[in-house]
């Protein structure tokens, strides 16, 4: 098989990643801060999308008012409502059952999801419905030398990896990280010195909950919205933060990377096994590293 | 005049869970003072602290830090409105973050703090470590760091627990002088202390407690004569 093949499903695969590696980067910013397996994860992403495709198709439709959200603005504001929506259930729900075992976070998050998912499919078709919204500026395709890729995909890569180390960044290497990091290790004492941590818990979680928004924007031109689109992912991206290690930041980040990559290139090598090589890998990171690549044993 | 009370207790109650731990303490600290709790393990020392900060289960009673009640004020006020500053038994270093990480933690509670060179200048091994992560420090230098930090942040009212425990002599000689020029420096200090031979030259007043309240107040001009009762309290 030529390089070129190979060199382009790595891309396509890398594509993949940047989702997977933005989903587990949320994912494990509230797991390692909030201890909460935030189930409810896939359904904030389906939900960004579906802030972006209401907001470019349906405001006219639904209201009567002759307005439209493109995909640019819909980008800043997706995440802030999801965002908003998370510190809203953090607030009035997970807040209390902290001092509970960690499968009543899940079970929460989970039936969170299902009510998302019940209340999208009532109104929207379950197989799918494309986002039209796509800037004419990022359409087209660009020649890469060995391939030519489409436009939308590659600034969808560039984002998202910007997005993913600006916000390991931020939390490894910034004065309010540090009190982030601080808030988790030991969250009485981080309060005894004066600072806020129900707050920085709660800002947290609307942050991890915004950044899977985010994510279903961008998704949003390259796979069709759908209410069942969060489900599909989620479980693959459980995988991605339990092989990344539950909690690091660079884990779920590069683990996410690397398993797009792995599924694209299993889809030149092994076709069939191409959804499911993610799974075996867990499997045996699970048997020889139970604490994941990134983490740290306990 | 007399200084400002900075904290007052009064019928301080504090469980953890079921257990009733703090039984009516009862002490007042002005301002400029350093004072100790002694007593056995167990006896509610570290208790009274953490019951001061919010750290405990319940609490009932009165707190008062410049004269605000701060019974039910969430912990994380606490130390702003009493200017606290609070450096913990097990010395509460954070692993995932590095000396200046840990030094620049706390926030600033009011002016007058001092600043990190200052800061390096009284805890020189501290600075040729900076940019270690906590984890990998030693016993003496977690505790000096300890301290460190909450001078930065201008806290008026230090509660220190257990400081001296586990560390060399030689090492408890420097963290006697640190403690010493703290207190000419003004700051007010409770010292929660299993060694009362560190902690006899340096106090104002000594709070014996048993079973969760004070049975004895001894003031530091008369503790040769209550040596005796001192003795058996501590049963040393």
């Amino acid at each position: 098989m030529s390089m070129t093949v190979v060199l382009s499903q790595a891309l396509l695969g890398l594509n993949v990643g940047v989702f997977y590696a933005m989903l587990s980067l949320g994912l494990a910013v509230i797991f390692g801060l909030l201890n909460i397996i935030n189930f409810a994860h896939g359904a904030m992403y389906m939900l960004g999308a579906f802030i972006a495709l209401i907001g470019y198709s349906f405001i006219e439709r639904w209201f009567g008012i002759s307005m439209e959200i493109g995909f640019w603005p819909s980008l800043i504001l997706a995440p802030l409502l999801v965002g908003a929506l998370g510190i809203l259930i953090e607030r009035t729900m997970l807040q209390r059952l902290y001092k509970l075992d960690h499968i009543y976070g899940l079970l929460l998050t989970f039936g969170i999801t299902l009510i998302l998912q019940g209340l999208f499919a009532n109104y929207f078709n379950v197989s799918g419905t494309p986002y039209p919204g796509q800037p004419e500026s990022l359409s087209g395709v660009v020649n890469l030398g060995f391939m030519y890729f489409p436009t939308y995909r590659l600034f969808a890569i560039v984002f998202s990896l910007v997005v993913c180390f600006a916000t390991w960044y931020f939390i490894e290497h910034t004065k309010l990280g540090s009190r982030l990091r601080a808030g988790v290790e030991n969250p009485e004492l981080t309060q005894a010195f004066g600072l806020n941590v129900p707050l920085m818990i709660t800002l947290t979680f609307g942050f991890g909950c915004g950044l899977a928004g985010l994510a279903g924007v961008l998704a949003a031109p390259i796979y069709s919205v759908s209410p069942l689109m969060g489900a599909d992912l989620i479980i693959v991206v459980f995988a991605v933060v339990v092989i990344g290690g539950m909690g690091s930041i660079m884990g779920a980040i590069l683990s996410g990377l690397a398993l797009g990559l792995v599924e694209g290139l299993t889809k030149v090598i092994y076709p069939p096994a191409a959804s499911t090589v993610i799974f075996f890998l867990m499997v045996l990171v699970l048997l020889f590293r139970p604490a994941g690549l990134f983490g740290k044993e306990k | 005049m007399p200084n400002e009370e900075l904290l007052r207790i009064e019928n301080l109650h504090a469980w953890y869970g079921e257990s009733h731990i703090l039984h009516g303490m009862e002490l007042t600290v002005r301002e400029g003072e350093v004072i100790t709790l002694l007593g056995r393990n167990g006896s509610g020392r570290t208790t009274t602290l953490k019951a001061i900060l919010g750290l405990v289960g319940r609490r009932t009673g009165s707190i008062r830090l410049h004269g605000t009640e701060v019974i039910d004020m969430p912990t994380h006020r606490i130390a702003h409105v009493g200017r606290l500053g609070y450096c913990p038994e097990e010395r509460g270093i954070f692993a995932s973050l590095n000396v200046d990480e840990n030094l620049e933690l706390p926030p600033v509670l009011a002016k007058g703090g001092m600043s990190v060179d200052e800061i390096y200048r009284m805890f020189p091994n501290l600075k040729e470590r900076r940019a270690s992560q906590g984890s990998k420090l030693s016993g003496g230098e977690q505790q000096m760091l300890a301290i460190a930090r909450i001078l930065r942040t201008g806290a008026t009212l230090l509660l220190l627990d257990e400081i001296t425990e586990g560390l060399a002599p030689v090492i408890l000689k420097s963290l006697g002088k640190v403690i010493h020029d703290l207190r000419e420096q003004g700051f007010t200090i409770v010292l929660v202390e299993q060694n009362f031979r560190f902690a006899a030259p340096l106090a104002d007043r000594h709070y014996v407690i048993e079973h969760g309240r004070v049975v004895e107040c001894i003031e530091a001009a008369e503790l040769e004569a209550k040596q005796e009762q001192l003795n058996r309290h501590l049963s040393v």
